[in-house]
């Protein structure tokens, strides 16, 4: 058990290893219940948000989520979010719990030149995670809810174990799953519902260890290695998320559109080694004629055994022969398109 | 409750060793020392021939969350290193004091083995 930004919590309940297999082989539950939620409400709610993030919130309808990074106005991240529709005028955030108490302060301030009211409603909120390829089966078992009906990052609201859950089809494992959103005082009771129901079908706990290492093998950020204040989220390969031509400005316009003009300076790469020995984070990236940056995240991939990882390197780096050393070993890092192994949501 | 077999001698520094009946020593780590590791994903051996003092660093092993050097009980030669932890260093995880041993040493004295704990010192230092 670890301090994880404030919460107690498990980096895994038997083996890191033996987690993240079960999620890719069958099931895990993962309890995220330390993520942050934030209601904005308002008539001006949905223009606000498309101002505060830089992806466009004027695609969603009521049952889509979106993803996308918040920046400052150096283009920076102050954090990466879900944007859930409910309703007219009405979103719901989540957050990372690490960045509650800084998202709250810096949404707060953005709002306050629109007609919207923003709630946290962090404390209210438990989240449980059914993911991997048994994960639709599990929760449908559960829930009278048609889950066939709710494709990938959407979302709906209903009752699964007789707690009333928003129920989201989206993860953070590269596998298909929801993320179950419900009053913290019937978290127990979903819990206990669906290990009783996925424990049959392979489903396993799985902690914050295998939680990391899926989602690296996933090749999906985590703010604070691959987006940071630091790491736009160009340089961070998530210019998909950035849309600079939606219609109106947003925080950070400007300087991602000279930044994306210019060429990033740097730039985010995913590399594995054919080697078992963890490239660590901070470990120097060696190009051609000396340090080209430094990795970000590192660990080994459980399905492909080996390590993987991400680095931050100058942005003509890709194209050298790129290395680290290991306690004096010289290890080639072989630059891969992430995901690391196939993506299997549908 | 980690498992602290009463027939080997522990260093302070979470490794075991045992002393063969031909007067080899075989050294692994503890049970206690694999669960702090967690999953571990590597073990760096030296190789057979190579010599260490008490208390000098003979390899490293690496877990997802960490890589912690290892230490040598005793002062001795390498006879012999368990290549079998190259392809499955979960070996020291499920059969720390077994199947995960990792070196077999020629001792240079037996007074290095005296000086070691025994399983009851080393059960009260981890508690």
């Amino acid at each position: 058990m670890v301090d994880f930004a404030g919460w107690y919590m498990p980096v895994q309940y038997r083996s890191i290893l033996e987690e993240h297999k079960a999620v890719r082989r069958a099931a895990g539950l993962f309890d995220v219940s330390h993520m942050g939620e934030v209601d904005v409400r308002g008539p001006e709610a949905g223009r606000f948000l498309n101002h505060l993030v830089t992806n466009d919130v004027g695609r969603l309808y009521p049952g889509r989520v979106l993803y996308s990074p918040m920046c400052y106005p150096t283009g920076g991240v102050v954090d990466d979010l879900l944007v859930y529709l409910r309703g007219p005028d009405d979103y719901f955030l989540c957050i990372n719990a690490g960045n509650i108490d800084k998202d709250l302060a810096w949404i707060r301030e953005q709002a306050a030149r629109f007609d919207v009211v923003v709630t946290n409603r962090s404390p209210d909120y438990a989240q449980l995670a059914v993911q991997g390829p048994k994960a639709p089966a599990i929760v449908q078992s559960l829930t009278d809810v048609r889950l066939d009906l709710v494709k990938y990052y959407h979302f709906t609201e209903g009752t699964v174990a007789g707690v009333s859950c928003l129920i989201s089809r989206t993860g953070y494992t590269g596998e298909d799953g929801f993320e179950l959103y419900h009053p913290a005082a019937g978290a127990l009771r979903l819990a206990e519902a669906v290990l009783a129901a996925g424990i049959p079908h392979g489903l396993e706990l799985a902690g914050l260890g295998a939680r990391d290492s899926l989602r690296l093998e996933a090749g999906y950020p985590l703010y604070g290695h691959e987006i940071t204040a630091d790491i736009s989220p160009l340089t961070a390969g998530l210019g998909w998320t950035v849309k600079l031509d939606k219609g109106v400005d947003f925080i950070g316009r400007a300087a991602l559109a000279a930044e994306k003009a210019a060429g990033s300076a740097k730039k985010i790469v995913f590399f594995k080694t054919g080697d078992r020995r963890i490239v660590r984070a901070g470990s120097p990236v060696l190009g051609a004629a000396g340090d080209v940056g430094r990795v970000v995240s590192g660990t080994l991939s459980p399905i492909l055994n080996e390590a993987i990882g991400s680095a931050l390197v100058d942005a003509n780096a890709a194209a050298q022969a790129l290395a680290v050393d290991i306690r004096g070993a010289k290890i080639a890092l072989q630059l891969v398109k992430p995901p690391f192994v196939p993506a299997k949501k549908t | 409750m980690s498992n602290v077999p009463p027939d080997l001698r522990y260093a302070k520094s979470h490794e075991w060793l045992k002393l063969e009946s031909d007067g080899t020593a075989t050294v692994g780590i503890t049970d206690y020392a694999q669960n702090s590791l967690g999953d571990i994903t590597f073990v760096q051996l030296p190789k057979v021939g190579a010599a260490f003092k008490a208390g000098e660093a003979f390899g490293v092993v690496e877990s997802v969350k960490a890589a912690s050097d290892l230490y040598s009980p005793v002062a001795g030669t390498v006879l012999a290193v368990n290549v079998a932890l190259d392809g499955a260093p979960e070996k020291v995880n499920r059969s720390p004091f077994d199947e995960g041993w990792m070196l077999k040493l020629q001792l240079a004295d037996l007074a290095s083995v005296q000086a070691l704990l025994s399983a009851e010192d080393y059960a009260k230092l981890i508690g």
